[in-house]
């Protein structure tokens, strides 16, 4: 979306992320999902009087891989208590890192080949969970509210990103781009619709050139398509009311995605006091440089360097290609990309049914073996396949698994063999002769009538490239 | 009443038994603790089966080291189903689902926690008058104060209820009423003994200890329940030290430093104890230098915004949605409100407000981030004077059991008798009160020693020699 009257949008956001550790970041709790309510809890979690927390090594080296993935510099770091009222809040403060992050002064670079700087990812603890019922369905004013507990104290670490970016695709983006890089350092699952990743978004407007005007904080976008579309209303809010001579106020909004509009939570007066201090109850954390080696060391490549190399096999790639090899990377498919091109197939045939097809059924994609997609591959670019044909095989790999040769044979598609191509081609030259006659003198434009014609024919199940040889051979 | 070393070495010597000596002291709970009001609770039927369980491991040959010893708990100690209160109506009613590391130590070193003792509500105070369930009385004299915050503790043993106790001290809750009662009270080394389990007041300042009436009983307590624990990310990382087996090490060669900044403004006759027992010290061998630590006179300013600053922290969980008191409200701010004006006494409110404020934003680099930087300071003249000295002396409270109400209309003034206690806390070292001398009415005053991180064996010898010098070999 382009902005009217020469407005720039200032964008930044604050990614919190639950991180994929066994138990919680400071009691022996199990870290999961979709538990029964309050089945994981401890003295710890529940702030009861007296406990105290120890902090988990794993969400340490989780935290540290995603500072490395975002060229953070790793230093001694420190807690601090942020405090507030809530009663999802079993200590009524948050645990979380302060003036000192254990990861600062990163950046990103995006496959647009733009970078944004990341200021900081560091340690928070999550809270338990509140449902409010009956009533107005918020805290106050609902009938009563229920907590589930199992969500307090799951390590969390929260991404801010400098005020870079500029587009709400840009904002999609870059955290798109963040969440494959927290799921190839395995550090979380990525799972927006679980809650497992979270977005804040920092939106001002400005003239080009101009200083960064208000910012308004947009709570708790949890998808991707709500980012984007939430960053694009605020910007034209934002925008309305300067061009009407208001000002903005700074607040924090929230974003309702059926009304498709932000509407304010609460003003920088109405802002709490958290009284931040250091957290007595915890040491320094300083991970050794050692220590720091390992998490690097273990790191597998990010995104942006699988991108890179699945580009190399491609040449030189055009746009869509590109953004299809963002798509086999951002669903981990590297590996039938990479098969199929070491078996001498083409790498643009492989991204594009990796990115179109496995796409499409991507939570089936552990029926599909990498040796039955490179058979596809091959049998689509030897022509023993049509494209279409090709598309059905992966289709019925991914619906139901089985072998692509015994598949394509229980389809009926192998009976398009060459010397039944050839008599069709053969049958469709005789019944227009001039236009036959017009390609034979150079006119390549017409091999689309015969292929056309054939496909005709065949309902769809001819391979282009072989009728094409076809035609050559008969020229 | 026997002493915690002698019943166990009876009760493993089987001349005795855990259920015998466990008798005897709730005969002593049953006859006094009404008049003394040691006690908030007594676990019966738990101390029955903790004895039991002794007998029968010493009798499977287990060497215990507090076998059947009698043990009274602060009530700011969490124990397993048994009520925990605080002294605070906000917790009336709480029982904890799991046990201090302290408790448990103890418990398995065969020690038998009889109840819970008095104490000021959340441990905030130092007379015991602020616990919302009434005052402990001074077994020494029923009309004065036992001292607090850890009172109960200190007049359970006092009282010869118990042999020994544990109490906790982030100002000076277990040396003051040590002082106040005539006991030995240790405030060990931060970190030294786990707080897992002791429902904080001041997390950075806390330190659980015992009471006892002798320095070797003192030194025996401490060994069982100090050492790290896992559960307490402040545990120092070392196991307990061995400091039975120093207690008669004595004070030959030792350097000790009488500190101004530490007996001064207190009353005469507790002035002339410490001098008293100075002589007494340089008699036994050791070199005695005089030294000034003015920062020592910011101590109680800096404490009174570091230790309500974290407490007003560690107290919002008393909130009424997950546990303890919980009153009504329209909607959850209100109920908020309604629980924690209902359960929390003045004392406590008034330093949750003080701690709110010194960390609110615009204060709190003038209240709290300054109260940092002179605990800072103080822990640097601490060192100093380390260099010199291997331990310093000084009053532990400035004067002796003071009367019920003297102190309760001026909090200022109540403030200021944990005025020699208070440094110690703020730097994280070592120190113990031992009784030395008596004053007006016969009173017991108590002398103070104090020592760099892990120094508890030097200073529980220092303790013995003045124990011996004051008649109690």
């Amino acid at each position: 979306m382009t902005l009217p009257n020469g407005w720039e949008m200032v964008v930044g956001l604050e990614i919190h992320t639950e991180l994929k550790t066994a138990t919680k970041m400071f009691c022996g709790c199990a870290n999961s999902f979709g538990s029964e309510p309050n089945t994981n809890i401890c003295p710890v979690c529940l702030g009861l009087p007296g406990s105290l927390p120890v902090l988990n090594k794993m969400a340490v080296e989780l935290a540290m891989a995603i500072g490395v993935a975002l060229h953070c510099t790793i230093a001694p770091s420190t807690f601090h208590r942020k405090n507030y009222f809530y009663p999802d809040m079993p200590k009524d403060f948050q645990i979380s890192q302060y003036d000192l992050p254990i990861n600062s002064r990163g950046y990103l670079d995006l496959p647009d080949g733009s970078q944004i700087s990341v200021e900081r990812a560091h340690l928070e603890e999550d809270t338990g969970k509140s449902t409010h019922l009956g009533g107005s369905g918020r805290i106050h004013g609902a009938d009563r509210s229920v907590v589930d507990y199992n969500r307090s104290g799951v390590p969390l670490v929260e991404i801010v990103s400098g005020p870079d970016i500029r587009s709400s695709t840009q904002a999609r983006a870059y955290a798109s781009e963040v969440r494959g890089i927290l799921i190839a350092t395995g550090a979380s699952d990525g799972r927006m619709e679980e809650g497992s990743m979270r977005i804040d978004a920092n939106v001002s407007v400005r003239k080009s050139g101009q200083p960064f005007g208000t910012r308004c904080e947009i709570k708790n976008l949890n998808s991707l398509r709500s980012l984007q579309r939430a960053i694009d209303y605020e910007a034209l809010r934002q925008i309305d009311v300067l061009e009407d001579g208001g000002t903005i106020r700074q607040e924090t909004r929230h974003w309702d995605e059926n009304e498709g509009e932000t509407s304010t939570m609460r003003t920088k007066e109405e802002a709490e006091d958290y009284r931040y201090f250091r957290e007595p109850d915890l040491v320094e954390l300083s991970p050794d440089q050692a220590w720091q080696d390992r998490v690097r060391a273990a790191l597998p490549p990010m995104p942006a360097a699988r991108r890179a190399r699945l580009e190399l096999l491609l040449g030189e790639p055009t746009e869509a290609q590109r953004d299809a090899v963002g798509t086999v990377v951002e669903l981990n498919l590297d590996q039938f990309v990479i098969a199929s091109a070491e078996s001498n197939l083409d790498a643009s045939l492989a991204v594009a049914r990796a990115a179109n097809e496995i796409a499409a059924a991507i939570d089936n994609v552990e029926r599909l073996s990498v040796e039955s997609f490179v058979t596809t591959v091959s049998m689509e670019q030897s022509g023993n396949l049509s494209a279409t044909q090709a598309k059905k095989v992966l289709g019925e790999l991914l619906e139901k698994g089985g072998d692509p040769v015994a598949i394509a044979k229980a389809m009926g598609f192998e009976q398009m063999g060459a010397q039944a191509l050839g008599e069709l081609v053969a049958q469709c030259i005789a019944e227009n002769p001039s236009e036959w006659q017009r390609y034979r003198e150079g006119d390549e434009k017409l091999s689309q009538f015969f292929i056309g014609l054939v496909m005709k024919l065949t309902k769809g199940q001819a391979n282009g490239k072989a009728v094409i040889a076809e035609l050559q051979q008969r020229k | 009443m026997k002493h915690a070393i002698d019943i166990a070495a009876a009760v493993s010597a089987k001349e005795s038994s855990a259920v015998a000596e466990l008798a005897t002291s709730m005969a002593a709970i049953a006859q006094k603790n009404e008049a003394i009001h040691a006690f908030l609770y007594v676990d019966t039927d738990g101390a029955n089966g903790f004895a039991a369980a002794v007998d029968q491991r010493v009798a499977q040959g287990e060497k215990l080291p507090l076998a059947g010893v009698p043990v009274a708990i602060k009530d700011n100690l969490c124990q397993t189903g048994v009520p925990t209160t605080c002294s605070s109506k906000i917790l009336a009613d709480w029982r904890p689902p799991y046990t201090a590391t302290v408790v448990e130590r103890l418990i398995a070193a065969g020690a038998v926690p009889v109840g819970k003792t008095n104490l000021d509500e959340f441990a905030m105070g130092s007379s015991t008058e602020t616990s919302a369930f009434g005052p402990t009385k001074n077994p020494l004299d029923l009309s004065r104060v036992p001292g607090g915050s850890s009172g109960g503790s200190a007049a359970a043993v006092a009282g010869d209820m118990t042999p020994i106790s544990l109490g906790s001290d982030t100002g000076g809750s277990i040396r003051q009423p040590a002082a106040l009662c005539g006991l030995v009270g240790i405030k060990p080394t931060y970190g030294l003994v786990s707080r897992y389990g002791l429902i904080a007041f001041a997390s950075s300042l806390d330190q659980v200890g015992p009471f006892a009436k002798t320095v070797t009983d003192a030194a025996l307590v401490l060994e069982v329940i100090a050492g790290h624990d896992p559960m307490d990310s402040t545990s120092l990382p070392e196991p307990a030290p061995s400091l039975v087996a120093h207690v008669n090490d004595g004070v030959a060669g030792k350097r000790i430093a009488l500190v101004k900044e530490l007996y001064e403004g207190a009353d005469e006759e507790v002035v002339a104890a410490v001098k008293k027992a100075v002589a007494a010290l340089e008699a036994a061998g050791a070199t005695i230098i005089e030294l000034s630590i003015p920062e020592l006179r910011l101590g109680l300013s800096a404490y009174y915004l570091i230790a309500p600053a974290e407490a007003s922290s560690n107290l919002a969980r008393y909130d009424g949605v997950r546990f303890g008191l919980r009153e009504q409200g329209a909607d959850v701010s209100e109920m908020y409100e309604a629980t924690r004006t209902a359960g929390f006494g003045a004392e406590v409110k008034r330093r949750i407000m003080l701690g709110t404020y010194a960390l609110s934003a615009g204060y709190f680099d003038a209240y709290y981030g300054q109260a940092l930087k002179v605990r800072t300071q103080m822990i640097k003249a601490f060192a100093k004077a380390y260099e010199q000295a291997d331990m310093l002396i000084g009053a532990t409270t400035p004067t002796v059991a003071f009367e019920f109400g003297s102190k309760t209309s001026n909090p200022m003034a109540m403030y200021l008798s944990d005025v020699f206690t208070i440094p110690t806390n703020l730097a994280g070292d070592a120190a113990v009160s031992v009784p030395f001398g008596t004053g007006e009415n016969n009173l017991p005053i108590g002398v103070q020693l104090l020592g760099p991180g892990r120094s508890e064996a030097t200073l529980l010898a220092g303790a013995r020699v003045l124990e011996i010098a004051d008649g109690r070999p």
